[in-house]
């Protein structure tokens, strides 16, 4: 039982971050792969923060606007002026923007992880079994982002441009739809999401280092495929099930040293069967 | 006056040389189009004057303004709209949500509300259609999307790239009396096509493209009765 919540906390966290990668590859159609280090930025943050004295919602905030800030510069500074060229320059890039974040944090912070001083929840009792309260601020906080953002999606102004730009950038110009500024918003979006996951990375481990962002990041991108990149229920969907897959493989222990490599091994089941993803979309051809 | 006026227009796609520095006019009123055959450079011609293919040198002026350094986006407001190539209407968007979207600039709820009512009347099928999602129109009523969407904005210049390719002939008569429907409510027409009897019949003036460069231009009624020009585009 506490099992299964601490998998769907879990879950949420990757699901939040899966959103980045998802949001971002349906929009600007491509894999960013610094998206996982903006945690790393988010948590740095929080850390920051929280050494001067500063409150937790106060260190979310500084989080949010660190992460929105540094996913739109890198947007500007690295990605627009290629847009247009070749995917593997555009991925290289990516990576290269993912090595730079890594090494401006250690530069800063020092290489070794250091403890965050985040208040410690508890938990708390439900019938036999022990649930964490972090866990349960994760999930409902969560859920309640995610459900935001598909109603922000689907029924504002802003929303239906994301979808127009990310079916056809030609045709969303024509309607008068400022593409650009379409993306930028996309990874404003991204980042500001990253950096909710962030503190609730921290909520469950407090210690951050500059390669923080590399594992959550590669298992939420695994989770955007597994759902169908480019699809936001299925970003959320891959994220919720490689955190409950992942917190039940732990708690079994012929299993747990194995966890990494049954979640990849789903992955790979998932894209055998349907090679876009559970809820991915085939694109037709344009004519 | 002239509404659009195109100035030694180039467009290169890297080495090609897709637009040999053309220049045509269109007058406030008028229905112009531009006939030539496949790879002319027609479609090339609509998607740079809309800012979506960059212009390598020349002038567009719409409405006495240079518009070549505006982004695309901008010059919607501006009254201009475009019916692309091929439709692309968003084939995962319901019909009301497309017609939304060629709304865009209208940030006004009501009015997009009667305005998609008003293209309801005009497109019965989309009216009857209008939670159906875009992709599973068929050819046809992608069509009237296409047109209804670019009808969303209001413009005073709406131009169509080959709005009758894949229609039947019934439904190409439809789209061209939709056409000049539209064009007597006072919106000026830049039409490209393949079906060129159809496009000069309702046509006021037109110029011939071939391989990016204009090669004659006149009254459609004379174009119609030109030699070479039936000879090369109306199959006669
Ligand atoms: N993206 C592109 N990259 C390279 N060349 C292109 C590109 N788009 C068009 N061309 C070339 O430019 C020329 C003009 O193409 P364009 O699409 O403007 O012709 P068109 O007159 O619209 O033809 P059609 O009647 O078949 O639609 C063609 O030779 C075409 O091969
Ligand atoms: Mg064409």
């Amino acid at each position: 039982m506490s099992t299964i919540f601490d998998g769907l906390s879990l879950g949420a966290i990757y699901a939040l971050i899966a959103l980045g990668y998802t949001m971002v590859y349906g929009i600007a159609k491509m894999l960013n792969f610094a998206h996982g280090d903006i945690i790393m930025v988010g948590a740095y943050a929080i850390f920051t923060t929280l050494a001067a004295g500063g409150h937790i919602g106060l260190a979310l905030v500084v989080a949010v606007v660190v992460c929105v800030v540094f996913g739109i510069v890198i947007e500007k500074v690295a990605y627009k002026p290629l847009r247009g060229s070749s995917p593997l320059a555009v991925l290289i890039t990516a990576i290269g923007v993912s090595y730079l974040l890594q090494s401006v944090a250690q530069i800063i912070f020092g290489a070794k992880a250091q403890t965050v001083s985040m208040v410690s929840f508890g938990s708390m009792k439900i019938g036999s079994a022990e649930i964490s309260i972090a866990s349960v601020i994760t999930l409902v906080v969560g859920a309640v982002i995610m459900a935001g953002l598909t109603l922000f999606v689907r029924n504002t102004r802003t929303g239906r441009a994301m979808q127009a730009v990310s079916e056809d950038k030609g045709a969303a110009q024509l309607m008068g739809i400022n593409v650009n500024r379409i993306i930028m918003i996309t990874f404003a979006i991204g980042s500001a999401l990253a950096a909710c996951a962030s503190i609730f990375y921290l909520m469950q481990i407090p210690s951050t280092e500059p390669t923080l962002g590399s594992m959550p990041g590669i298992k939420a991108f695994t989770a955007a495929v597994i759902g169908g990149i480019g699809s936001i229920p299925g970003a959320m969907i891959g994220g919720v099930l490689l955190g409950v897959v992942e917190k039940i493989c732990l708690s079994i222990p012929v299993l747990a040293p194995y966890t990494t490599a049954v979640e990849f091994a789903i992955l790979i089941l998932i894209l055998l069967v349907r090679p876009i993803g559970l809820l991915g979309k085939k694109r037709r051809e344009k004519v | 006056m002239a509404l659009l006026e195109v100035k030694n227009l180039e467009v290169c796609y890297g080495v090609i040389r897709a637009l040999k520095g053309i220049s045509f006019e269109v007058n406030q009123g008028e229905i112009v189009s531009l006939i030539g055959a496949n790879g002319a450079g027609k479609t090339t011609t609509m998607q740079s004057i809309m800012g979506l293919i960059p212009i390598k040198s020349g002038t567009v002026t719409y409405d006495g303004q240079v518009i070549n350094k505006i982004p695309g986006h901008k010059l919607v407001p501006m009254g201009m709209s475009q019916v692309p190539e091929g439709r692309r209407v968003f084939q995962e968007m319901t019909v009301y949500e497309n017609l939304v979207l060629g709304a865009y600039a209208q940030k006004d709820k009501k009015k997009i509300k009667d305005d998609i009512d008003e293209i309801c009347t005009r497109f019965p099928r989309l009216g009857e259609r209008k939670k159906q999602v875009a992709g599973t129109l068929s050819g046809g009523e992608q069509q009237m999307l296409a047109m209804g969407r670019a009808m969303m904005s209001h413009p005073k210049l709406l131009m169509l790239d080959e709005p009758s390719m894949g229609l039947s002939p019934l439904l190409v008569d439809q789209v061209f009396e939709i056409i000049k429907d539209y064009h007597k409510s006072g919106v000026t027409i830049l039409l490209v096509e393949q079906n060129a009897k159809k496009a000069l019949s309702i046509s006021d003036r037109a110029y011939v493209l071939e391989t990016g460069a204009i090669t004659m231009e006149g009254n459609a009624a004379d174009l119609l009765n030109d030699e070479s020009v039936k000879k090369a585009y109306l199959g006669e």
